[in-house]
């Protein structure tokens, strides 16, 4: 069956597309202002930043040198020896990786816990009074806009040097992060149960125990799990302020320019954030699962 | 009114109850072994936590006498003060230096990271031995720290804040790589074999068929770093690549707390301030859905 397509009159055709070329050049040149407001931005920036072309150039051939000083010469003859003798410290680091992830695992639990109290406070469902909800976002605020290094920095002078120091920064910090997170998912549970418990006379306590917690619970330990993983990052360079973990002996090597030693160390560093990035993708996906059942 | 004062008046009125729970133990107390599995998992936990706040030598006194001092330090902080007008303009120089290495760095990643991002994407790449070894290299530039890359950045180009943007960078990189091939993967395949069935090239389908259903996601991902890089570069200077930090690090260091909180000040209303200006542009990109 062929059917014939009748051709607009052209007057009525020159029209539309006159009509859609305007709109279209005016789209156009929106972007194309944005983009030079954008590129202008960048020149400013790239000046304050001190963004030099030459040396990034005339140095660069430093940055795969830099990897290359990293790895030790290993013969294929003697590969095993080799390795060894390139983690002569194996014991030494794999202690001090464990230490990090000890930071990392205190730190994220604590924080959560003040999290967990805080984000009901802060949330606008189950607040208890209007006061207490804005101190609780203010501190929660205030406890994620600092970064954690910069609280360890002042903990390590009034907690003196070690790991301590370097827990108590990533659980502040923590608290803040997930505190938010918390309190919007607090936010967005289904409000019936609060209202039928509240309805029959439970307490405020009452009420988060029995109604709030068991739908926040499996959302909770997801956004903890995967604050751990970032906090397992961060507590890998709190070493650098002298705050515990393998980043104390990182930097160290790193300025009596021991390269090998420092490949060995970045390998085990990388190898661990994998593993736990894998070993916690795994739980989170088990607990989206188990959220879809219930 | 006390719980079990309750649960027994509750047992007395309704007894069916107490022979339910009698007659279906299992129904009350769900499934023994999951709850064995899930106490003794918790209890791991527990104990895990406890070595650990050993190990990191915590307990009360130590608790008291560093927030003691912590004290004494927040009281040396009042008020906040650049100690000099000098001091101030060069504090407030070091702000913008760390707005203008986020900004720079976060641009320079992004378009840096988007050839990079199709690659790494199984729609786009159907080659599995290049897409994983795209995903598996994404995923080593992304397990070093941004401190860690401006260390060995600062060993290639020196200190200064040019360090800090190639570390912002290197770091952003692996990061936009994976989010970009995440976004390009979740796109609808039916613009693209739309485009494919009517004639168009390969080229053509992703330009046409994929980037105008992605470019919205990835601006409101650049803005989210951009945010989040105004933060990181606060510390950079720490490993002395450029930024507020080397400041806030000479400051504490030396006892000058009154500048000290003085710098702390000034970069919690520079983050608030971009916090505000880049949450309102996302809302004028993409609309006011969360990324």
């Amino acid at each position: 069956m062929t059917t014939t397509i009748h051709p607009l009159p052209d007057e009525q055709n020159s029209r539309l597309q006159a009509e859609y070329a305007a709109t279209v050049a005016q789209k156009r040149r929106q972007f194309f202002l944005g983009m030079i407001i954008v590129a202008l931005l960048v020149v400013l920036a790239a000046m304050g930043a001190e963004v030099d072309p030459h040396k990034f150039a005339s140095n660069f051939w430093k940055f795969p040198r830099y990897f290359y000083d990293m790895t030790p010469k290993i013969g294929v003859a003697t590969f095993f020896d080799d390795v060894a003798e390139w983690y002569w410290g194996l014991g030494k680091w794999l202690k001090l990786m464990a230490e990090t992830l000890l930071i990392a695992y205190i730190g994220t639990i604590t924080g959560a816990i003040a999290a967990f109290v805080l984000s009901f406070f802060a949330s606008n469902s189950l607040s208890v009074n209007s006061w207490s909800k804005f101190a609780a976002r203010r501190l929660l605020e205030f406890c994620r806009t600092v970064p954690d290094i910069v609280f360890a920095l002042m903990f390590v002078v009034s907690f003196g040097l070690g790991p301590f120091p370097g827990v108590l920064a990533l659980a502040i910090h923590t608290a803040g992060a997930l505190g938010k997170l918390f309190s919007e998912v607090v936010d967005n549970i289904d409000i019936k149960p609060v209202e039928g418990l509240r309805a029959s006379g439970a307490s405020w306590t009452q009420q988060v125990r029995f109604a709030a917690v068991p739908q926040v619970l499996s959302n909770f330990t997801s956004y903890a799990l995967l604050r751990f993983e970032i906090n397992v990052r961060g507590a890998a360079v709190m070493g650098f302020v002298g705050a515990g973990g393998i980043g104390q002996l990182l930097i160290e090597y790193v300025r009596k320019f021991y390269y090998v030693d420092v490949g060995a160390v970045l390998i085990i560093i990388i190898l661990t954030v994998m593993l736990i990035d894998y070993g916690t993708e795994k739980i989170r996906h088990r607990l989206i699962a188990m959220e879809g059942v219930s | 009114m006390n719980t079990s004062a309750t649960k027994t008046s509750m047992r007395d009125r309704f007894p069916e109850i107490g022979e339910m729970r009698a007659k279906y133990a299992h129904a009350f107390k769900g499934d023994p072994r999951q709850r064995r599995l899930m106490y003794s998992i918790g209890s791991g936990l527990v104990a895990l936590y406890v070595f650990g706040l050993y190990y990191v030598g915590f307990s009360p006194l130590m608790l008291i006498n560093g927030f003691g001092k912590f004290g004494i330090v927040v009281k040396a902080m009042m008020p906040p003060d650049p100690g000099s007008w000098d001091n101030a303009v060069v504090f407030t120089r070091g702000v913008v230096e760390t707005l203008a290495m986020a900004f720079f760095g976060t641009i320079c990643a992004a378009l840096l990271a988007l050839p990079f991002g199709f690659l790494a994407a199984r729609n786009i790449v159907s080659n599995s031995i290049l897409h994983h070894a795209a995903r598996r290299f994404l995923d080593i530039i992304r397990g070093i720290d941004t401190l860690i890359w401006a260390l060995i950045w600062v060993g290639v180009v020196g200190l200064g804040p040019f360090a800090g943007v190639l570390a912002i960078i290197t770091s952003d990189f692996g990061a936009f790589g994976k989010l970009f091939s995440e976004a390009i993967e979740a796109a609808d395949q039916k613009p693209v074999e739309g485009i494919v069935a009517s004639g168009g090239s390969r080229l053509e389908s992703i330009r046409f068929g994929i980037v105008p259903q992605i470019l919205p996601v990835l601006l409101g991902q650049v803005l989210y770093f951009f945010e989040s890089n105004t933060r990181t570069t606060t510390i950079i200077g720490i490993v002395g690549a450029g930024g507020i930090g080397l400041y806030l690090t000479e400051t504490i260091r030396t006892y000058l707390w009154e500048e000290t909180s003085f710098i702390i000040v000034l970069v919690l209303i520079t983050v608030a301030a971009i916090d505000w200006i880049s949450s309102k542009l996302r809302v004028a990109i993409i609309g006011a859905r969360p990324v």
